[in-house]
């Protein structure tokens, strides 16, 4: 897979490529914003996991559907959501994705699909089967993709969500995000059987099992399961093996791992494997140093922008505790 | 003017709602094959059909979850909690996910969903099958709540309920489903956060709603034979609440007494009192009195559970000595 042979090929992985380095260097932006105090609660960063998000959804359509968890920066840019109203958001500003009512953690798009960052863990599972539901109800030919850590793995609303999605074979890709670590706690101590998909067999479900440090290659392996679920042949349960290079969230210097663990993941980082075959196939150095400034300057006018924006008024306090009934 | 159940209203509500909106369906336990454990959905899968009509398999927070997800994209879901004792398991999914998914995308997402099911005290189901949560959900902003009696209000709330664009918590009790009430003809729709005084009376106030009012309404038919006029005041709505409603009736009599099947700490009767206290204070001519639900997990011995909750006696008694 590693090498792209033709240009078409080639000219793919770079805006591929192109994703996951804005999403990195959007992380390192809010990761410095956030030391210096501007963004507040907890900040979750995707750094190490880009090819997991950008592949995945590289592999829907605009009518599919994504639900994400608290770590949601990446999925969200991997989407398309406009990189200046999610650190707006970040920084609580009325110009923010969700008018700074919901932070890093929960990033909603209605119109790209988006359907949240959610915070408790593994509770967003069985809401995103309840969108694939809705999928097969109205037969709108979407597709639902989750994303969650293999530590949501053991909640009830994993079993729930992955019973209910089975038995009514809905259209739903569940991906787990196996970073190997739930917050300080590593995946040996918590999960009886290492690799989530194995999980699938216990409610008859398709499985797959991949590493997520080539992004082409987990777009193929999700394509797989996103068609197989388009095809009404219901729900897919995939592990992708991925690190996340920070600790759990900003406050979380990692000390429960090595650097020695740390630095051999550094060799899969997914950036530098994408980088690599860029090269290889061709593409010159001074092309990706170009790209990079332009990511940083978008970057930059997006810290600006948040910057320079208002607090939402007060007087917001309490709208949208109820929708109204029209 | 027909005669129904309580049950048979209720039916009746989801049915015509759903006959008007293809995006309505009834989803729970045993609300299917079965037609629901208190037969609430009688004949509606015969006329729905199992799209509309779904059976779950027992995982309250899961099928919760799939309701709030679905009406994410813009189903109006009906989830039916077998009793409202087993929505605990879901208390996540309806707190976490249900009352904030607005808030917390900045109104791009309402959940217009109706969880309702049966609550309150049963017939000697003891701890964990006899219980109130009306305080539990009212705490929470992002939810409506509503505990009707009578089959009339059944109806027009839970018709009002299902066209609401935001969750609500529809509290049934139990041992109401067979009551029978006068339901007018013709479709109509009780508003949210209005009550209904279901006794004039000038001597002193009874705040009340759902099951306690079995015990209110002969209460104050009691009294009245004694000489004491009471006003018995139906919340109907627990949130929003009537608080205009409820400060006429404190206004006119000057005492107040508040009835719940509820615990009493932190219970809702607390708020009200609250709010009396608070907007009507100078009309008071003696403290607000409550009467509750034991502090005492359900016991299932007959004359325990009796003795836990509101009765009769223990209400006529009450009010004979505000009255003193
Ligand atoms: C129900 C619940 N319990 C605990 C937490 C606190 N918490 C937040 S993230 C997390 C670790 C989750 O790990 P995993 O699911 O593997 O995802 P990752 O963070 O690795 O992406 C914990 C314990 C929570 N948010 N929700």
């Amino acid at each position: 897979m590693s090498q792209p042979k033709t240009k078409k090929e080639t000219e793919d992985l770079l805006e591929l490529y192109r994703q996951m380095l804005l999403i990195r260097r959007f992380e390192e932006a809010s990761a410095k914003a956030y030391s210096m105090g501007k963004i507040g609660g907890f900040c979750h960063l995707y750094i190490g996991q880009e090819a997991v998000g950008v592949g995945a959804i590289s592999a829907l359509e605009q009518k599919d559907y994504i639900v994400s968890t608290y770590r949601d920066h990446g999925h969200a840019l991997a989407r398309g959501l406009e990189p200046k109203a999610l650190m707006a958001e970040l920084y609580g500003k009325k110009t923010g994705i969700v008018s700074g009512n919901g932070g890093s953690m929960h990033f909603f798009d209605k119109k790209k699909n988006f359907m949240g960052g959610h915070g408790i863990v593994g509770g967003h599972i069985s809401l995103a089967a309840g969108i694939a539901y809705a999928s097969k109800y109205r037969e709108d030919g979407a597709v639902t993709l989750c994303f969650f850590g293999e530590g949501a793995a053991n909640i009830g609303s994993f079993h729930e969500g992955m019973n209910l999605a089975a038995i009514w074979k809905l259209p739903l890709v569940m991906i787990c995000e196996n970073n190997h670590y739930a917050m300080g706690t590593p995946e040996y101590r918590a999960l009886s059987v290492k690799d989530v998909s194995v999980r699938a067999t216990a409610y008859d479900i398709a499985r797959d099992h991949i590493e997520g440090d080539e992004v082409r290659k987990v777009r193929d392996h999700v394509k797989v399961a996103v068609e197989r679920a388009r095809r009404g042949e219901g729900p897919t349960l995939m592990e992708i093996s991925t690190y996340r290079f920070r600790g759990h969230s900003m406050s979380d210097p990692a000390k429960y791992r090595t650097k020695e663990e740390l630095e051999k993941y550094k060799q899969g980082d997914p950036l530098i494997k994408a980088e690599k075959d860029l090269l290889s196939a061709g593409w010159a150095q001074e092309e990706l140093t170009k790209m990079d400034e332009t990511i940083l300057k978008t970057v930059e006018e997006s810290v600006d922008f948040a910057e320079k924006s208002e607090e939402p008024p007060l007087g917001w306090l309490y709208k949208h505790v109820y929708a109204e009934n029209v | 003017m027909a005669v129904l159940t309580y049950r048979e209203a209720l039916n009746r509500a989801m049915t015509e709602e759903m006959e008007k909106d293809p995006n309505i369906f009834l989803m729970g336990e045993e609300v299917g094959h079965y037609e629901g454990a208190y037969k609430v959905s009688q004949g509606m899968l015969a006329k729905f059909g199992e799209k509309r009509v779904i059976d779950t398999p027992i995982s309250e927070n899961g099928f919760a979850g799939v309701g709030i997800g679905a009406a994410m994209v813009g189903l109006r879901p009906i989830i039916e909690f077998m009793t409202w004792n087993f929505s605990l398991v879901a208390i996540d999914q309806i707190i976490n996910s249900a009352a904030k998914m607005n808030y917390m995308s900045a109104g791009q997402f309402p959940i217009p969903i109706v969880f309702r099911g049966a609550g309150g005290a049963g017939g000697r189901l003891a701890a964990q099958h006899s219980q109130s949560f009306e305080s539990w959900y009212a705490h929470i902003p992002g939810l409506k709540v509503l505990a009707p009696y009578t089959p009339s209000d059944a109806y027009g709330l839970l018709k009002t309920s299902i066209r609401d664009n935001n969750p609500t918590i529809f509290i049934e009790s139990e041992v109401l489903y067979g009551s029978k009430g006068e339901v007018p003809e013709g479709e109509f729709l009780i508003p949210m956060g209005k009550s209904d005084i279901k006794r004039e009376g000038t001597q002193l106030t009874i705040v009340s709603w759902s099951r306690a009012l079995m015990y209110v309404l002969p209460a104050a038919e009691k009294l009245a034979k004694e000489g004491i006029s009471v006003e018995v005041i139906d919340l109907r709505s627990i949130r929003p609440l009537d608080e205009e409603g409820i400060l006429a009736s404190v206004r006119k009599t000057n005492k107040v007494l508040i009835v719940e099947e509820g615990w009493n700490v932190a219970g809702f009767g607390a708020q009200v009192a609250y709010l009396i206290q608070k907007e009507a204070f100078d009309y008071l001519d003696s403290p607000i009195e409550r009467i509750t639900q034991e502090d005492v997990p359900m016991p299932y011995a007959a004359n325990l559970e009796k003795s836990s909750l509101p009765s009769e006696e223990k209400i006529i008694k009450k009010v004979r000595e505000m009255i003193k």
